[in-house]
């Protein structure tokens, strides 16, 4: 049980994490989403 | 929320709330007649006098008001203030009683005489007092009215839910009055930070189910199509506390009837599930949630736009998902499998990364308005709050690593950190947040008195400075002390000897205390005087005036 669990946090868990904080980073830094994150962040000053 | 057609007295979600309210009266009348736990008895009592006071007064409400509030007046959203406000009142007041009790508490070790000999004032049922009286109920308050007020404004959608967030506000504080009045009489399961028994843990699921349902309602209405990034670590902190909550709580009680209870999880696993429970209630209630509340002040207050948002949309990801793994740094050289402390130790130093930039994103954020530190004390507040909250997370993954744990782990270097993250980063982002929040919902122009909260803002910062260093110095102290061993092998010291070493660093400890007392007395006679005597503020709210900073 250690054994197959212990693989397959350092295999595949390692691949999941990796792959998603890429996805994160390529979400966040894409350029075509650079618009709406700026409008985003003057979000709290922008109220009525 | 819903029409209240002309031939019903109450709304849909007044019916459903009064609902909730009867069948807990109900429960609360069978266990008062059958129960021969006298705490039990005490508390199926108070159940069952609130219960029916809400329901009686949901029936006035409901019988005296015309029509339903809409959503929108003429175009703009028509806001849900009354139970922000009530959770920001309620915030301060347990803030005073949470912060007064640490006081006591610490003065208890300093002289143990304060015990008073008596069952109920002993530290072992006082300490629990203070830490949920800190955590929950003033951290807690003040997480519910913020996110409440924060998902509205950002959404610009109004509270979701009808009377439902009266009842999460209502039904969280009498969680909170269950809990505390039961360490005080030694109803407790004996878990750290998790005490209340197996009843308050169920009632505290069914308001804590309805909060989460409130957020996403109102985030399903909201007008604006992007969610707010503070929103979404009110979420995360929300929708974790809810799993972590129950996994950990999993107990089957003696009886239907009696106040004890035994957990389902045993040995070794019950320790992982508690440190994975208590980890966690730091990550995401006390730094995923008030950094939602950093995320929205401090741009609001500054004026000025968050530093970066693509920062803070992989200071999200990264924290919510690195931290829910760093527990085990808790069980260090205990009978927890190695390779799962390492893990948990890694997972901690992986989390200076996210900490440190949502730090650096927090502060930056006042670039172009870094004057404002020197003007305004509320800005600085949340500024300084930001800067602890870096201290404490650069020296929480040190402590975490298994040979600095092996000193620090069981001494008072442990307290000195918790509290430079709670007294510090908690206490202050949350004042700074209720000193806004006050003149916003009782339409003032401004606070009472500035000078008021500079004088808090120094007496609180002295204090904590004098509780840290005297904590590093007592505990490092007691982890050498504990190690000592003389020439032929023998312990240098006894236990007592560490205890008495540290009489002068407990008496420092309850003076910086003291002060962060006196700092909080402070704030609530400020905040009583802005809403009773502020200068009203104009028809067009003075926040809606503020200048633009140019582009």
């Amino acid at each position: 049980m250690y054994e197959t669990l212990a693989h397959a946090a350092q295999t595949w868990g390692l691949i999941y994490f990796v792959v998603i904080f890429a996805a994160v980073l390529v979400y966040a830094l894409w350029p075509g989403n650079k618009k709406r994150f700026e409008d985003a962040a003057r979000r709290p000053l922008d109220e009525d | 929320m819903t029409d209240k057609p002309a031939d019903k007295l109450l709304g849909n979600d007044e019916a459903g709330v009064f609902a909730l309210l009867f069948w807990t009266a109900v429960a609360c009348l069978l266990i008062v007649a059958k129960t021969q736990d006298p705490a039990m008895e005490i508390h199926a009592w108070f159940g069952l006098v609130a219960s029916v006071a809400g329901a009686f007064a949901l029936i006035v409400h409901a019988s005296e008001r015309r029509g339903t509030p809409p959503d929108e007046i003429g175009g703009k959203p028509n806001y849900h203030m009354g139970p922000v406000k009530l959770a920001t009142a309620l915030g301060a007041f347990w803030g005073v009683v949470g912060f007064a009790a640490g006081l006591f508490i610490a003065l208890q070790m300093t002289f143990p005489a304060l015990n008073l000999d008596l069952p109920w004032t002993t530290f072992g049922r006082l300490r629990p007092v203070h830490t949920s009286a800190v955590i929950f109920a003033f951290g807690g308050n003040v997480l519910i009215a913020t996110s409440f007020y924060v998902v509205q404004r950002t959404c610009r959608a109004r509270l979701a839910g009808g009377m439902w967030p009266w009842l999460v506000v209502w039904g969280y504080n009498a969680f909170i009055v269950i809990a505390a009045s039961g360490y005080v009489l030694g109803v407790t399961q004996s878990k750290e930070y998790a005490e209340p028994e197996w009843y308050a843990d169920l009632w505290l699921t069914i308001v804590w189910v309805i909060y989460l349902l409130v957020f996403l309602g109102t985030l399903w209405k909201r007008k604006e199509p992007h969610i707010y990034v503070a929103n979404w670590f009110f979420l995360a902190f929300i929708v974790t506390i809810a799993m972590l909550h129950v996994v950990n709580n999993l107990a089957i009680p003696v009886s239907l009837t009696s106040s004890k209870s035994y957990i389902v999880w045993a040995g070794v696993q019950d320790a992982m599930t508690q440190w994975w429970y208590g980890h966690n209630a730091v990550g995401f209630f006390l730094t995923a949630g008030f950094l939602g509340i950093m995320y929205y002040f401090i741009p609001k207050r500054a004026e000025r736009p968050v530093y970066s948002y693509r920062l803070s949309i992989i200071h999200f990801w990264s924290l919510i998902f690195l931290y829910i793994w760093a527990g085990p740094h808790h069980l260090h050289y205990t009978s927890v499998p190695q390779w799962a402390q390492t893990l948990g130790m890694t997972f901690s130093i992986m989390l200076w990364m996210p900490s440190w930039g949502g730090m650096i994103n927090g502060i930056m954020t006042l670039s172009g308005a870094w004057d404002r530190l020197r003007t305004d004390p509320v800005l600085r507040m949340m500024v300084v709050s930001v800067a602890f909250y870096g201290m404490a997370t650069f020296e929480g993954p040190l402590m975490s690593i298994r040979a600095v744990n092996s000193l620090s782990h069981y001494t008072d270097w442990t307290i000195g950190h918790v509290h430079s993250g709670a007294l510090g980063w908690v206490g202050f982002i949350s004042f700074g947040a209720i000193y806004c929040l006050v003149p916003w919902l009782w339409e003032k122009k401004r606070l009472y008195s500035l000078r008021a909260v500079e004088w808090h803002f120094w007496i609180a910062t002295i204090g904590i400075v004098l509780y840290i260093t005297a904590m590093w110095v007592a505990g490092i102290m007691q982890g050498l002390m504990w190690r000592a061993y003389t020439e032929l092998g023998f312990l240098e010291y006894s236990f007592v000897e560490s205890i008495d070493a540290m009489f002068p660093y407990y008496l420092i400890r309850a003076l910086g205390g003291a002060l962060f007392v006196i700092g909080s007395l402070i704030m609530v006679w400020n905040l009583w005087m802005t809403a009773r005597h502020g200068e009203p503020a104009e028809e067009a709210a003075p926040r809606t005036l503020a200048a633009q900073p140019a582009e």
